[in-house]
């Protein structure tokens, strides 16, 4: 096969650490110490909307949905900003921004190494699909009660917020999350609860982005299941058939990536996937080959 | 139990009227209430700040003073204060208070440059005293030099002037008070021959119109300004009317029913139209000029009281500099002045700005008569927006005020007025203008100049703490009057100085020309409040010389002296204040001072034990000494007239001067002390009691003479809150010169008793053409005064007029109610008053921080187009009270050349972005 | 049987899922309405929609609290008396300072901060209100302060004078304009006693309303512009008391 293969290893959690943390750094750093360029700011506002030096709005897409749904309209520049941040994760994935930006993902990854470390084991189990049933709540909340009703018990925004703009009582908000992923239901808020998540996987069925599955080298060693916060995700036999993973749910967090020792997954292209399959499809089908 | 309907009613009603009285609800609560407060002592005082003088009660426990309020029994304020005097209790526990003196030092010794270091009293004055005899030696009694202040206790003011005058044989001592109110002493002077004014704050309750010039008493004399508010609101508007004559709508507009706004100094002109008009609509007093009045004038050429010229000078400064020499009359300074545009005048009479002689009737009608309305209105209109006929109508209802026979009048000034390049001319033309309609000296007329300090009057003024005074009216420059101070202070014939020394301002050059080698601040904050600041800091920081200042927080002075010595504030020591309308007033010491902190008496006793007759009593050079009697430039050794009356050569200043036989006899502790402490008496520890002891050697100055004080222990009585002077017969005056209520008007029924220029030579509006003396005993002057631009003025590039000034919260320089915190809260921060269209034109907004910049320095404030000063286009206005905004690096040193008082009022300075 | 078992285990699980989702929805939509209630505190900053629009608005981003150059505003931390992530200000702490170009709104991305303001002077954030029993003022101190410090002085505070008949003194008693006052909260920030004596809270906290039928004479005479004629909405489709008329006599 001639999939192009993005290189694996640890340096994708280097990485996602350095994405998250220069992203929280970046709106401190506007907000504490004035950082900008030309005396623009250089990212000012949060993750739920901000400006990238005085001229590109971004916004949270799910946020806009809910306050649109309340029956409020907004001013262009949320919307301009939603647009452009769904566009962005349409290609790269949505739930990348569970893994790469999402600041509740170091508290959910601390409580994942907790409970390894002191192998802990779930006490409740719930169906990931739940995540669903809170979405459509916060959809259905938001247009009955005419306020965007996950935006204001979101535990990412109280977190992100108050990382930025002083800590209130929020840290116990998230000293539960923590208590509850680690000790009560493993990936128990991302895994199963948050419908910010449940929103982006929805926006990830399009993603261009693919974990790519290169069946020919696996070993079916299982290595990748036992890392993944997601593995329903892992259908290796569905990955076969696609050459990647198919459900919007995957995080883009490269754990498979990194610990497959076979190197059987990597990122990639959805079209350069798709393309190498019917190709290889269009092979086996010719007689003269 | 049922609580029926009437019980719950009257329960409520006693409710309501403890909640309206300020008092817990319950009675559990009310009685924990008293209980805490059982053990308070109450004790009546006097506010620390402004020269209203309002009463109020101290309440001292453990130590601490716990609570204040104002005194329902004080006359002037019936029990209220202002925002400042309702934090009287909380000045003196300000955070950085100093506590134990301070001297910049390198290795365990004094060293200019080296930094602050606690020291004991002892090292402070042995290394100031080394010092001050080092100045002495070096430069003679004018090398030395005290910077005091209206707001000196009686005696803490009597002590430095004996000190200086007699001890140190120096006249170089002036107050803060220089730039307060010697506008106004040189027309009390030149006019009635006698300082102080002839009425008191009850002219206000029988007054029907008042007149404010450069007054904003709404801030800078609230209670006075409640007084007035009353008189209007409780009468008919038609009856009772307000004038407030101002460069910017101030807060004294609001309750006024005209408001003229008007350029700087343009209120010359005004006053001499009124004086026309009162001339052309034949509404002169004539029995009262006839009988009381003399009319009299000066020269016109006298310079603004700046140097000619200096080797220090900024280049950007030269030019308005030269000016003191040599001006160029614009058109309307010529026309008011009776020349023609364009003429080049040199200005010779600048040493001899006060000399002046009687003129006609005919001669006065014809300096005022280029005042006319169509001239005046178009100089004097300082709204560019306002229009001209609106203006003139104003005007015109201004002269009706003082034309209409049955209308009482008072003309309230203050800093307006005497801080003005021709401050004394203009206080002059006040009285001009009373006078003329005989409105002075009876109940509901008087022209009024408000002092600013608590104790101007009583101490600056009539104790004499300036550099050509002695006490009661008395100077140095007249024999007879040395002569007598000699005599009361029991020192030897020519001990006395005979040349006044430097004026506060002068202090300062002469500290940047290197004369003045060794200066104490005392109850002041020079280096903050004196014009062009920049050239006085680097003078003390960079010149060779010392610089001690008392205090007792780190002020701006403070910060550029060489010595701190760490002050008493008022209510830990014994003093007694003289407010505006010559109310005498006095309070015991309530609390310690903290630490090691002494009162500015107890250091200036300590400082005189440090020197000996030997040491300052022989021959002294005195550079520019001409007097009668004396060789020129020295005076001579009183050692030995000083032997012969007994004192040693080895005898000390406290000897000679303080803890003389007689004042030893006054003996500390005594009953009127009631429980109170004295740690000024305590701390010098030899028996005597010396507030007293020098209040009544003071007394005896005045007595007889027009200024006649009660003794010491009478402003202490329960029933007394304080005595307006004279108090002859032990009963207060209220209005002088008037023989129904004065009794030293002896002459008809008027007699403007004063003794001072009561004999001139005669002459012309130019000049003196008769000069044998004419005796005018008991008659007042009318000044004819004119018009005269100010000497710097907005042009192309410092293109916007600049006026300082108060707040109501803050008091002075804000060394005091800065540390308190809720007023520093209240206005943290000295913004620039600017119209908006100014901001405009310079693309400024609200908020925005600009450079403020005048020939003489640069500062950064923040724009306020909104605030409580709504200036015109053209003028900017910027408070003095904060170090931060520090304006006075901005203002010119340009003074009344009569008075000394510097103009804060007016300069041209430019503004823009910072 | 399995498939039987099967639905019906998928029935359970539907029903325990609906049951579930239900419950969480209503604590959800209570912890919501808890959120909502109009806090003392919550003072807007300016051009605030009406407080449900704008709780509804706002995106909670902070731009706007980023934006002002004053420190002024913040956005509500869990445990402050506000609804959560909004933002506020406390004028004790630091006032709103009335800035002409309003940089708060100019950030507002989603227009719970109302461009359509015109101008500063024209906010709403709250109104200032005098407790007269410890205002200095209004015991006859010459404080007036918040008189003073108001950037729209003379309209939205002005000082009346009262005789104060025992001593000859006039007081000098502030009184707050609600049609002028911005509620920027200069005055409370200055007020020197203890405890503000003068403090801004949101309009509908203490803001009554007088009926609208009745017009306070103002001497513009009968029908004064903007008055609307007091008649019921449903006058004509159904007569008030007609039932009771028609019922049988007792």
């Amino acid at each position: 096969m001639n999939t192009r293969r993005w290189p694996g290893g640890h340096r994708y959690l280097l990485a996602r650490r350095l994405v998250q943390v220069t992203v929280l750094l970046t709106f401190y750093g506007t907000a504490h110490w004035a950082w900008g360029i030309a005396g623009r700011p250089l990212l000012a506002g949060n993750l739920s909307s901000s400006m990238i030096l005085g001229t590109v709005p971004l916004a949270d897409p799910f946020a806009v949905l809910q306050i649109l749904l309340s029956g409020h309209w907004l001013r262009w520049e949320v919307l301009a900003g939603a647009a452009l941040v769904l566009g962005l994760y349409a290609i790269v994935g949505g739930r990348s921004f569970c893994a790469w930006v999402c600041p509740v993902n170091l508290v959910a990854d601390g409580a994942e190494r907790v409970r390894e470390r002191l192998g802990l084991r779930s006490g409740l189990h719930l169906p990931r699909q739940i995540r669903y049933v809170v979405l459509t709540l916060s959809l259905l909340l938001s247009a009955l009660l005419g306020i965007a009703a996950f935006e204001w018990v979101s535990p990412i925004g109280i977190l992100h917020r108050e990382l930025i703009y002083g800590i209130g009582f929020g840290a116990a908000a998230l000293a539960g999350l923590f208590i509850f992923d680690a000790l009560v239901l493993r990936h128990g808020w991302c895994g199963h609860l948050c419908p910010l998540g449940a929103f982006w996987a929805q926006v990830g069925r399009v993603a261009r982005v693919r974990v790519a599955f290169d069946e020919s080298t696996c070993t079916q060693c299982g290595d990748c299941l036992k890392v993944c916060p997601e593995p329903q995700v892992l259908n290796l036999k569905a990955a076969a058939q696609a050459g990647m993973v198919r459900s919007g749910e995957c995080t883009h967090c490269a754990r498979c990536i990194s610990v497959c020792p076979e190197q059987s997954l990597a990122f990639s292209w959805r079209a350069h996937i798709e393309q190498t399959a019917s190709a290889a499809d269009h092979n086996e089908r010719s007689p003269a080959s | 139990m049922t609580v029926t309907r009437r019980d719950f009613m009257r329960d409520a009603v006693a409710a309501a009227t403890a909640a309206a009285v300020g008092l817990p609800l319950t009675g559990s609560q009310k009685a924990l209430a008293q209980e805490a407060e059982a053990d308070w002592r109450w004790d009546k005082s006097v506010c620390r700040f402004c020269g209203v003088g309002c009463g109020i009660q101290v309440a001292t426990k453990d130590g601490r003073v716990v609570a204040t309020k104002g005194d329902p029994d004080a006359p002037v304020n019936r029990g209220l204060n202002c925002v400042k005097g309702y934090f009287n209790g909380r000045i003196m526990y300000g955070d950085d208070r100093l506590t134990q003196p301070l001297m910049r030092m390198t290795d365990g010794r004094f060293d200019k440059k080296g930094d602050f270091v606690p020291v004991s009293w002892d090292q402070a004055f042995d290394e100031m005293a080394r010092q001050a005899k080092k100045a002495l030696a070096e430069k003679g009694p004018h090398g030395i030099s005290i910077m005091g202040s209206g707001q000196y206790t009686i005696p803490e003011g009597y002590v430095a002037a004996k000190l200086m005058k007699a001890g140190f044989r120096s006249n170089n001592i002036d107050p803060n008070a220089r730039h307060c109110m010697a506008s106004a002493v040189v027309a009390f002077m030149q006019v009635f021959g006698i300082d102080e004014p002839a009425g008191n704050y009850d002219d206000i309750e029988v007054a029907d119109s008042f007149v404010l010039w450069g007054a904003n008493m709404a801030e800078a004399h609230p209670i006075l300004w409640s007084r007035i508010a009353n008189r209007r609101i409780s009468s008919d508007p038609a009856d009772v009317r307000i004038i407030n004559i101002t460069t910017f709508t101030n807060m004294s507009s609001d309750l006024a029913d005209v408001e003229i706004v008007i350029k700087p100094s343009t209120d010359l002109a005004i006053q001499n139209y009124i004086a026309r008009e009162i001339l052309a609509r034949d509404a002169v007093d004539k029995v009262f000029v006839e009988r009381h009045c003399e009319f009299a004038t000066g020269p016109y050429d006298i310079g603004y009281g700046m140097r000619g010229g200096s080797e220090y000078a900024f280049d950007a400064e030269k030019d308005v500099q030269a000016k003191e020499l040599e001006v160029t009359l614009d058109a309307a300074e010529a026309r008011a002045q009776r020349r023609e545009t364009g003429t080049v005048v040199k200005q010779n009479n600048r040493a001899s700005a006060g000399k002046h002689w009687l003129i006609g009737f005919e001669d006065f009608k014809k300096a005022v008569e280029p005042y006319t309305l169509d001239f005046v209105a178009e100089l004097a209109k300082g709204d560019p927006d306002e229009d001209l006929e609106e203006f003139k109508k104003k005007l015109q209802t201004l002269a009706d005020v003082y034309i209409r026979r049955d209308r009482n009048l008072i003309s309230f000034w203050t800093m307006g007025f005497n801080q003005h390049q021709r401050g004394s001319w203009v206080n002059e033309q006040a009285y001009m203008n009373h006078l003329l309609v005989g409105k002075y000296a009876r109940p509901g007329n008087s022209a009024f100049s408000l002092t600013g300090q608590p104790s101007a009057c009583g101490t600056a003024r009539e104790v004499g703490t300036f550099a050509h005074r002695l006490p009661a009216d008395m100077v140095v420059a007249n024999p007879k009057h040395r002569e007598r101070a000699e005599s009361i202070w029991n020192v030897p014939a020519k001990t006395v100085n005979p040349k006044p020394g430097s004026h506060i301002t002068k202090i300062m050059r002469d500290l940047e020309d290197g004369t003045v080698k060794f200066t104490w601040v005392q109850v002041n904050n020079p280096f903050q409040a004196t014009a062009n600041a920049n050239h006085w800091i680097t003078a003390a920081r960079e010149m060779d010389n010392f610089i001690v200042c008392s205090d007792a927080y780190p002020s701006v002075s403070a910060k550029v002296a060489d010595l701190i010595l760490p002050a008493a504030m008022i209510f830990e020591k014994w003093g007694l204040y003289g407010n505006a309308e010559r109310r005498t007033q006095a309070w015991r010491e309530q609390v310690p001072p903290p630490g090691e902190a002494k009162s500015d008496v107890w250091q200036m006793l300590e400082f005189s034990k440090r020197f000996t007759l030997a040491e300052v009593w022989g021959e002294q050079p005195v550079p520019g000494l001409k007097a009668d009697g004396f060789d020129d430039g020295k005076l001579p050794s009183v050692l030995e007239a000083a032997a012969e009356r007994g004192y040693k050569p080895d005898a000390t200043l406290y000897e000679v001067l303080f803890a003389t036989p007689v004042n030893r006899q006054v003996k500390w502790p005594d009953s009127v002390a009631n429980g109170h402490e004295n740690h000024t008496a305590s701390a010098l520890g030899d028996g005597w009691f010396p507030e007293k002891a020098l209040f009544n050697e003071y007394v005896t100055f005045g007595k007889g003479h027009g200024h006649d004080l009660a003794d010491f222990d009478v402003y202490y009585g329960d029933d007394v809150r304080g005595l307006r002077w004279p108090v002859v017969d032990g009963k207060e005056t209220l209005w002088r010169f008037n023989a129904k209520y004065d009794p030293y008007a002896k002459a008809g029924a008027f007699d403007f008793y004063g003794k001072a220029g009561k004999s001139l030579p005669q002459g012309n509006l130019d000049e003196v053409t008769n000069t044998e003396a004419r005796a005018i005993p008991g008659r007042a002057k009318i000044f004819f005064r004119p018009y005269a631009a100010p000497v710097e003025q907005p042009d192309a590039n410092y293109d916007l007029w600049l006026s300082t000034g108060r707040v109501l919260e803050h008091w002075h320089t804000g060394t005091m109610t800065r540390r308190v915190p809720e007023l520093h809260r209240a206005v943290p921060t000295a913004q620039v008053f600017v119209h908006p269209e100014d901001a405009k034109t310079r693309e400024l907004a609200r908020n925005d921080v600009v450079w403020l910049e005048s020939r003489r320095g640069k500062i950064k404030a923040v724009v306020e187009t909104r605030g409580r000063n709504r200036m015109p286009r053209g003028m900017i206005f910027v408070p003095f009270f904060d170090e931060g905004v520090f304006i006075n690096k901005l203002t010119l040193d340009a003074t009344c050349p009569l008075s000394k008082e510097t103009d804060f009022k007016k300069c041209a300075v430019k503004m823009y972005k910072a | 049987m399995t498939t039987d078992a099967g639905r019906r285990e998928f029935l359970r699980r539907m029903a325990q899922s609906a049951g579930v989702a239900t419950t969480g929805g209503l604590l959800w939509a209570y912890l919501l309405g808890q959120q909502q209630q109009v806090s003392a505190h919550a003072l807007r900053p300016p051009g605030a929609l009406p407080e449900a629009d704008f709780a509804a608005t706002c995106i909670k981003c902070g731009q706007c609290v980023q934006a002002c150059p004053f420190g002024t505003l913040r956005l509500a931390a869990s445990g402050d008396d506000v609804p959560i992530g909004t933002p506020w200000f406390s004028p004790r702490d630091v006032p709103c300072y009335m800035c002409e170009d309003v940089p708060c709104i100019a950030a507002c991305p989603t227009g719970a901060l109302d461009r359509g303001l015109p101008a500063i002077e024209e906010a709403r954030m709250g109104v200032a209100a005098i407790d007269q029993e410890s205002c200095l003022s209004w015991q006859g101190l010459r404080c007036e302060i918040c008189y003073r410090e108001c950037p729209v002085r003379n309209d939205a505070i002005t000082v009346e004078n009262h005789p104060r008949r025992t001593s000859g003194h006039a007081v000098f008693v502030p009184l707050v304009h609600a049609s002028h006052c911005t509620g920027c909260g200069i005055c409370e920030k200055a007020c020197p006693t203890e405890l503000a004596a003068i403090r801004v809270v949101p309009p509908d906290l203490v803001k009554g309303r007088i009926g609208d039928h009745y017009r306070l004479s103002d001497g513009s005479g009968p029908g004064s512009p903007g008055a609307t004629p007091v008649r019921g909405e449903d006058q004509g489709k159904r007569v008030p008391g007609l039932d009771y008329l028609n019922e049988d006599t007792p």
